[in-house]
């Protein structure tokens, strides 16, 4: 775990050293703030929540998550730093973890940037808080299975274009999953069981109860699998083929 | 001790190495050769465990790079070809994060940052993050990170590739002085570099090993191992040079460079040749710039058995 750690520090430190921190998180606010106010009519409804800013969050995350995942591995690959990683006395894992983590705790900053929405709901009514944390919660864990997947893409080329293009497609996929755009694929031939299955992989269904502020342990322990097992399949695909 | 064991690679139909086995002990410093593509890099990531093998198998210090990586790793000290890095970090940081995934800690740590700091010259660019340094700089932060954490054995993929004559002879000093108490491979293509480090040799071509051996060993199997080469002092004499020195019994053949005006004589196998020809020299009247015995010619040899 101790190497955990030393890996989730040197990625975030390196985020800060290019231009990426600043850029993506001035887009990831400026476009939350839009969708929130002109999209989703932040004023016009009337209701003191941060619905209207809840429900385009998985949107923004489709594009701006596997925009931040494509170089975890691709780049490695790409300037071959993955062999001097590797050929450290690192357990894979600890290098997948790391690197996840750093990933995710500079979404959890971008996240808590937003936080002046959270006072101005604040000041114009009373809002259910406990509501908006959960819908934080909900946030960030949906960034987490995002990332898991984009971690996962990222590791399969050493091409980052190539990276974010997976990224996005499979994110969309597990986005869409419970509706009928997906399900159609599978209702023509697949058995009922497999289409119930592959609806309850949505992660919009599962999401949106948490924005609500239903916290429910099945939805929590559904991104929690989903990022386990996303991350899992990072390191069998970089085990499978380090030297890509 | 570094042990290879029938180690092969296939990449689909490819035989990136073919079956290579050798044993490198304490106080050898061993020069990986081979043509570039014969699979030296295959055998080192192989040995520093980033690529595994098809069959066979490697072990350092008596830990499998397999069964027993990450021990194995704790071991090895490795220079990856192109020595790669991440170009965004300054290089003292680089080399702090080394240091952390090696586990050094509190005074060690410092000590041995500043060793491998002074040794490699890099305190004037600590500050400076790594896509700034020229090619002899980012090499050098290369082997200093393969090296912070001491280890007893070093594996360096073409350690001295890019650098200037300088820069390679301080290299080149600094594994010499390594070399005492370390066990040391590096593969280079060049061959002087051979006999300024190397104790034993291995070729290898198109994934096998092809010879094995000290450089004296492999320069005595160059057909200008023991020939007499002279160089004369008016080009007008260079073909009575020629029928004197061939009219000798001990002499196989002769070699003519109009260039250099150079006469070299190649003896008969076994037969020593020095002193015959100095004397016919002498006896002859040929005016003589230079007049010397040669050891072998490495890359002659190299080119022989590789070819």
């Amino acid at each position: 775990m101790h190497n955990v750690g030393i890996i989730t520090r040197r990625e975030l430190a390196s985020y800060f050293a290019t231009p990426l921190a600043y850029v993506f998180i001035l887009i990831f606010l400026v476009l939350a703030n839009a969708f929130t106010f002109y999209l989703g009519g932040f004023y016009e409804r009337g209701q003191a929540d941060l619905a209207p800013f809840f429900t385009f969050q998985p949107w923004l995350y489709l594009f701006l998550i596997p925009a931040l995942s494509m170089k975890l591995w691709a780049e490695e690959r790409k300037s071959g730093s993955i062999e001097l990683l590797m050929t450290q006395p690192v357990k894979l894992w600890d290098a997948v973890l790391g690197k996840f983590l750093a990933a995710w705790a500079f979404t959890a900053l971008a996240l808590g940037l937003t936080f002046p929405l959270w006072i101005t709901v604040n000041y114009l009514g009373s809002p259910d808080n406990g509501a908006i944390l959960a819908g934080y919660l909900g946030s960030l864990l949906l960034a987490g299975g995002f990332l898991a997947i984009g971690s996962c893409m990222s590791a399969l080329t050493r091409n980052q274009v190539v990276a974010f293009i997976l990224g996005v497609a499979v994110c969309f996929a597990f986005l869409l999953a419970g509706f009928p755009l997906v399900l159609d694929v599978f209702r023509s031939w697949a058995p009922q069981v497999l289409v119930d299955a592959i609806a309850s992989l949505s992660f919009l269904t599962h999401f949106e109860s948490i924005s609500k502020g239903v916290i429910d342990v099945r939805d929590l322990l559904y991104f929690v699998m989903l990022t386990g097992f996303f991350l899992l399949a990072t390191a069998v695909a970089l085990d499978l083929r380090k030297d890509l | 001790m570094i042990k290879t064991d029938h180690l092969t690679k296939h990449y689909g139909q490819l035989k990136a190495v073919d079956d290579v086995s050798f044993q490198v002990g304490p106080g050898e410093v061993l020069g990986f050769l081979g043509p570039n593509g014969a699979g030296k890099t295959t055998t080192m990531r192989m040995l520093a465990g980033f690529v595994a093998p098809t069959s066979g198998s490697a072990s350092i210090c008596g830990h499998d790079v397999a069964t027993d990586a990450l021990a194995a790793k704790t071991a090895l000290g490795y220079l990856p070809e192109g020595a790669p890095s991440y170009g965004e970090m300054t290089v003292r940081r680089f080399l702090e994060f080394i240091a952390d995934l090696r586990g050094l800690e509190g005074a060690r740590r410092t000590a041995r940052l500043d060793h491998v700091i002074g040794n490699l010259h890099l305190a004037g660019v600590l500050g400076q993050t790594i896509d700034t340094l020229s090619k002899g700089f980012r090499r050098r932060v290369g082997l200093a990170q393969a090296i912070v954490h001491d280890p007893p054995v070093l594996i360096l993929d073409e350690p001295t590739d890019g650098l200037d004559p300088n820069q390679k002879h301080e290299v080149r000093t600094l594994i010499n002085d390594m070399a005492r108490e370390k066990i040391i491979v590096i593969s280079t293509h060049i061959l002087e570099e051979v006999d300024a480090v190397c104790t034993r040799a291995i070729i290898i071509a198109r994934g096998r090993i092809v010879a094995d051996d000290t450089p004296a060993g492999l320069a005595a199997r160059s057909r200008y191992h023991n020939a007499v080469s002279m160089q004369l002092a008016e080009a007008s004499q260079l073909e009575t040079a020629r029928a004197a020195v061939a009219s000798l019994p001990s002499v196989a053949a002769v070699e003519v460079s109009e260039r250099e005006a150079r006469v070299t004589a190649l003896p008969k196998p076994g037969a020593l040749i020095f002193a015959p020809v100095s004397e016919l020299a002498a006896r002859t009247g040929l005016k003589l710039k230079e007049l010397h015995l040669e050891a072998g010619r490495l890359d002659e040899v190299f080119r022989t058995i590789t070819a």
